[in-house]
């Protein structure tokens, strides 16, 4: 069930990213979306009481499987959160520029390409 | 074998090194770049002689560690890649000294270029995911490099539509890791056919069957990596933002960035991994076969240059996914080779366009007339490329679009064969005009002082046209048997992709888990 929620947040990011006239709003939709699938991942690692993915020797190596949480979608998340950032500083930058050269972050002004 | 890593690693060194070159010794980071590029060149030119490999990253084999691997299709689309990037590197110089910075131009060109390499070379599905972004996220910044009014509009849109596209990508990753536990694209494509595949012919699970998320997952890179690939209904991005980069980059973009992000990555993921269906292979063939048909109608009404080129870029990439979507043999085959013909006369077109604007200063081909008796290798190269991508006879484009007809009709697909066709003339009317209003006809007043461009654009230009001619040789039996051949067999065969991979008894890559 909680995947679907995480279904639900990614179709509302496209929604606002469709929709939205403001640029610095379609920027944020854009962060919704990605988050969105962060969180799938970091989900589908999660268990209910999992203890974290660090190997002791004070706990037998059986045990330790069936306990730990899935390491391996956090270390994708770490990296996808990473990129995201890349996009998210790069799109800003675009922003702030377009703002300088037409004063307005609405999109429906800034409209000189046919598509 | 140790040699695969350097591919990646070279561009990406180069990239970070390049800025740091002090900004009075501009001179030396093109030595720089141009040495890197033809480093590359020859890097390919080895890995096309060697045996397939793998090569494992950090020692850790196959199933959890992530991998390069290195087969028909990958050699390919190295070659296509690397030789292509070493004739732009050569043209830039001398375009791009109208730009500021030309130095933090080249840290994001082999930044791109370290993308595209990862793409093509990875055999890890998150990986591919992180080289797809260090690709496009270069190529963002490169789109709005000019900084003007359009480059940055263009520039967003661009950016906006692929970060969505990136996200369907990584979306689709992780149902792929949810329902089968695995990222390696081997073992994915192993677990994947125990499960029956797309078809859903498997056992039913517990938890429903398993083809339900996989459908899924397949819908959703479809629609990312066509995002990507610029397939027509997600088309809108590309005319705006190819045509605004400055000209190496439009060339890099529609010559080589939505072959290896789009189609190489769409079709090694859909081949390689998931499998193809008949459903799928329709679905491909339509998205072809429209994109074609718009890309083209759409062409013939632009009075502008490279927006025209941005649309043939369009089409032709119809063309190759087309062919590919038919995943008959030869239908794969012909589409590999309309790739590589693409990587040669797309980039060809744009450095010309790019040349016409570097004299005349203008990209409306109604200003233009009578260039050739001014600019004559841009002329002439030109002629070849329109010639080539028209598919007249003794250039590539031809053999190329004839191999994809006749794949067609011997798939008993006779409606996309004759689009095919008749998008081919319509193609030709489309260059002709190009050709009639800004290459032949009486010289304007006002271009009677410009002169040819500098010798190395001038270079680069020939050397693109030299290769739209050899690349035909690609239509005999031995170099076709040796490049397409292989790449169509290292694409479509999955248990030998899945057997390179992770042994021959591939059994025990669980087996290794297990004792994790």
């Amino acid at each position: 069930m909680v995947y679907l929620l995480c279904l639900v947040l990614f179709l509302i990011g496209i929604y606002g990213v469709l929709t939205q006239r403001n640029l610095i709003k379609i920027i944020l939709s854009l962060a919704v979306v990605e988050s969105s699938v962060s969180l799938f991942l970091i989900l589908l690692g999660y268990r209910v009481g999992g203890i974290a993915p660090i190997e002791t020797a004070a706990r037998p190596h059986e045990s330790f499987i069936g306990m730990s949480v899935d390491p391996l979608p956090q270390a994708m998340v770490l990296t996808a959160i990473v990129i995201s950032l890349g996009v998210l500083a790069l799109s800003i930058a675009i922003a702030m520029r377009l703002y300088q050269r037409y004063g307005t972050y609405d999109v429906t002004q800034i409209r000189n390409l046919r598509g | 074998m140790d040699l695969l890593p350097l591919i990646v690693a070279v561009p990406l060194l180069a990239g970070f090194v390049l800025p740091l070159v002090p900004k009075r010794a501009e001179r030396l980071a093109d030595g720089l770049a141009l040495l890197t590029a033809a480093v590359l060149a020859a890097l390919s030119i080895v890995a096309l002689r060697m045996p397939d490999c793998i090569y494992a990253i950090g020692g850790w084999n196959p199933p959890i560690g992530i991998n390069f691997v290195l087969d028909g299709a990958s050699k390919l689309m190295l070659l296509v890649v690397c030789v292509i990037t070493f004739v732009i590197t050569l043209y830039s110089p001398a375009y791009m000294v109208r730009f500021t910075g030309k130095r933090k131009f080249y840290a994001l060109f082999f930044l791109m270029v370290a993308g595209m390499n990862g793409v093509v070379l990875t055999g890890d599905m998150f990986n591919l995911f992180v080289f797809i972004e260090i690709a496009s996220i270069a190529s963002y910044a490169l789109v709005g490099f000019g900084c003007q009014k359009e480059e940055l509009e263009a520039s967003f849109r661009y950016l906006v539509l692929g970060s969505v596209a990136s996200s369907m990508i990584l979306l689709g990753i992780a149902l792929l890791y949810a329902k089968m536990g695995t990222v390696n694209m081997a073992h994915l494509s192993d677990k994947i056919a125990a499960a029956g595949g797309l078809g859903g012919a498997g056992p039913t699970t517990p938890e429903g069957k398993a083809s339900a998320l996989l459908i899924f997952a397949t819908v959703l890179f479809i629609c990312g990596l066509g995002l990507k690939a610029a397939l027509v209904p997600f088309h809108a991005w590309l005319p705006d933002a190819h045509p605004s980069a400055p000209t190496p980059i439009s060339a890099m973009l529609s010559g080589l960035l939505i072959k290896t992000v789009g189609v190489y990555a769409l079709a090694r993921v859909l081949f390689s991994v998931i499998g193809i269906t008949p459903v799928v292979s329709n679905v491909l063939m339509i998205l072809g076969a429209l994109s074609m048909v718009v890309g083209v109608f759409v062409a013939i009404g632009q009075w502008d240059f490279k927006r025209l080129l941005a649309y043939h870029s369009i089409s032709q990439m119809g063309y190759i996914v087309l062919a590919i979507g038919l995943a008959t043999p030869l239908g794969v085959v012909a589409g590999l080779f309309h790739l590589v013909n693409h990587a040669i006369f797309k980039p060809l077109l744009f450095l010309t366009a790019g040349s016409v604007e570097y004299r005349t200063g203008t990209r409306q081909l109604d200003q233009m007339g009578g260039l050739n008796k001014k600019m004559p290798v841009t002329g002439t190269t030109s002629f070849i490329a329109s010639m080539s991508i028209a598919g007249v006879p003794p250039f590539n484009g031809f053999f190329s679009k004839l191999l994809i007809i006749i794949a067609c009709f011997q798939a008993g697909r006779y409606g996309f064969a004759i689009a095919a066709v008749v998008v081919s003339i319509l193609t030709l009317a489309s260059f002709t005009k190009v050709q009639k209003y800004a290459f032949f006809g009486p010289l304007k007043q006002k271009w009677g002082r410009i002169t040819e461009v500098p010798a190395t654009m001038a270079a680069a230009m020939a050397l693109l046209a030299v290769l739209c001619l050899a690349s035909s040789a690609l239509m005999l039996k031995g170099p076709r048997e040796f490049l397409l051949g292989n790449a169509q067999r290292s694409l479509t065969e999955r248990q030998e992709y899945v057997e390179r991979v992770l042994g021959n008894k591939h059994a025990g890559g669980d087996e290794s888990l297990k004792s994790f």
